[in-house]
């Protein structure tokens, strides 16, 4: 349910690093807690990103959440889809829903994130 | 956790059920099951069932019991007649709310009153206080627990467990007899903009009377559903509509304070405030900008710091983003921009008419 090849963080996110770029999504623990998810919040393509900093949000239909970064980085892509279809989020958020592709600044960030085991223990799941 | 949290007679069919529980005010209550908006729309498409279990329940009694509820509430309980509900405002002396409340008249020297569940207990106190009349003040949540029905359906469903013909009974009257073969009182109310019913029962009969309920088709639903569904017909929650700051004049409640039945707890204070001139009000907004409006969130009108956001979020039958604010009065008109400030940025946002949603009769 985890992929084993994608990195975690205590805030929910995961971010997958192929060469030196990196996509970054929510967990499904995530959206699960947050619930039917309305609307995403996210900065434009050539924005910094700061790792645990806010570079976004998410919004269910009871809360907003913020997206803390995983890793620090320069925006590439950001997925158009969850612009008009955002409950994708609730389907995919290991796929298809991936929120931003970055071109990876600090690659050695990814070192300090968690495992999909290690997520897992920490989520109690 | 510092204390444990209450819970109601249905906490473990919640749990069985899978709900995502939250602390509701010291209340350890379903959010949700399935999904919020799954939930509002079969409330407003079919029927929804509510544990409301956590609400209050007051009972006035004595010959003087009208003369008690009239004194401590801002309608005119006096135009009540046996089996009839009315809402009003439970107020301070400086006009404010300590609750808002629905009183039913069981007869001439009986009042049952159903209020906020975390307010119960400073409610009863409040009225102790000012029980200088023949009358008894019974704080009696304990002994009550009460199902919500909701939605077009509510009807049907409810019928097929009672023998009391519902159909005669109007919107906001009530009647007490048998209801899935237990004694109840069965109120046709609601907090969702929907017909429906709202059940009181023996805590010991509400897991029997929430799974009759459920097998004739009722969605569960939680307190997600609820808020979503309450502020889509602009219906006011305690602690963000309203509180002890807050007047109904406010609120755009005017229609429940009646300055022409004798006197009652506020009412100076009220007339000076209706005579001085209101200065600011409840309104709604839809966004008009890419965001969503929160509560709490300050808003602005021509960079100028100018109300807050009382509820606000998704209406997920209009498919729009809305929300209710506080504004100065003169501001408070259809019409008017203002901007809603999220997460430091500001978001347009619109002042429309309300309720943003009402059932077609």
């Amino acid at each position: 349910m985890y992929p084993d090849n994608y990195g975690y963080t205590k805030e929910h996110e995961w971010v997958l690093a192929e060469g030196d770029q990196g996509t970054i999504g929510i967990t499904l623990h995530a959206q699960s807690e947050l619930g039917d998810i309305v609307y995403v919040d996210l900065p434009k393509i050539g924005a910094k990103i700061q790792q645990n900093s806010t570079f976004g949000s998410v919004e269910s239909v009871k809360a907003v959440s913020d997206i803390y970064a995983p890793v620090s980085g320069e925006i590439v892509a950001i997925n158009e889809l969850l612009s008009t279809a955002p409950e994708k989020l609730n389907a995919d958020p290991h796929g298809e829903a991936w929120l931003v592709k970055v071109k990876l600044s600090d690659p050695a960030e990814l070192k300090g994130l968690m495992s999909a085991a290690d997520y897992q223990a920490y989520i109690g799941a | 956790m510092s204390e444990a949290l209450l819970t109601t007679p249905l906490h473990s069919v919640h749990r069985s059920l899978g709900a995502k529980m939250v602390d509701f005010g010291g209340w350890d209550m379903p959010v949700q099951y399935k999904g919020i908006l799954d939930e509002h729309k079969a409330v407003r498409a079919a029927a929804g069932l509510f544990d409301v279990s956590h609400m209050g329940e007051i009972v006035i009694r004595g010959p003087q019991a009208l003369d008690l509820v009239n004194w401590i509430s801002s309608n005119d309980a006096a135009k009540l007649k046996d089996g009839q509900i009315q809402y009003s405002g439970l107020l301070y002396g400086h006009g404010g709310f300590v609750d808002d409340i629905l009183v039913h008249r069981v007869s001439a020297e009986e009042f049952f009153i159903c209020v906020n569940a975390s307010n119960q207990d400073k409610d009863f106190a409040h009225i102790q206080s000012l029980n200088r009349f023949e009358a008894s003040v019974e704080n009696a949540g304990s002994r009550y627990a009460q199902l919500a029905i909701q939605g077009p359906h509510a009807l049907a469903i409810c019928q097929q467990l009672t023998p009391i013909e519902l159909a005669p009974i109007r919107y906001y009257w009530f009647c007490d007899g048998d209801f899935a073969g237990v004694p109840a009182r069965i109120a046709r109310t609601g907090y969702t903009g929907e017909d429906g019913f709202e059940v009181y029962v023996d805590p010991s009969a509400a897991v029997h009377v929430w799974n009759k309920i459920m097998t004739l088709g009722a969605l569960p639903c939680g307190l997600g559903a609820r808020n979503t569904l309450r502020l889509e017909a602009k219906m006011t929650l305690y602690g963000h509509e309203i509180d002890a700051s807050i007047t109904p004049l406010e609120a755009d409640l005017a229609w429940i304070v009646k300055f022409d039945k004798p006197d009652f707890v506020g009412k100076a204070a009220l007339l000076k405030q209706r005579d001085a001139g209101l200065t600011r009000k409840l309104a709604g907004f839809e966004m008009r900008g890419r965001g969503i409006g929160r509560d709490g969130y300050e808003i602005s009108i021509a960079g100028q710091k100018a109300g807050w956001v009382t509820s606000g979020g998704p209406a997920p039958t209009l498919n729009k983003n809305i929300g209710l604010c506080y504004l100065p009065i003169e501001k408070a008109v259809a019409g008017q921009a203002i901007e809603i400030i999220v997460r430091q940025q500001p978001v347009a946002a619109e002042v429309v008419p309300t309720p943003f949603y009402k059932r077609a009769k």
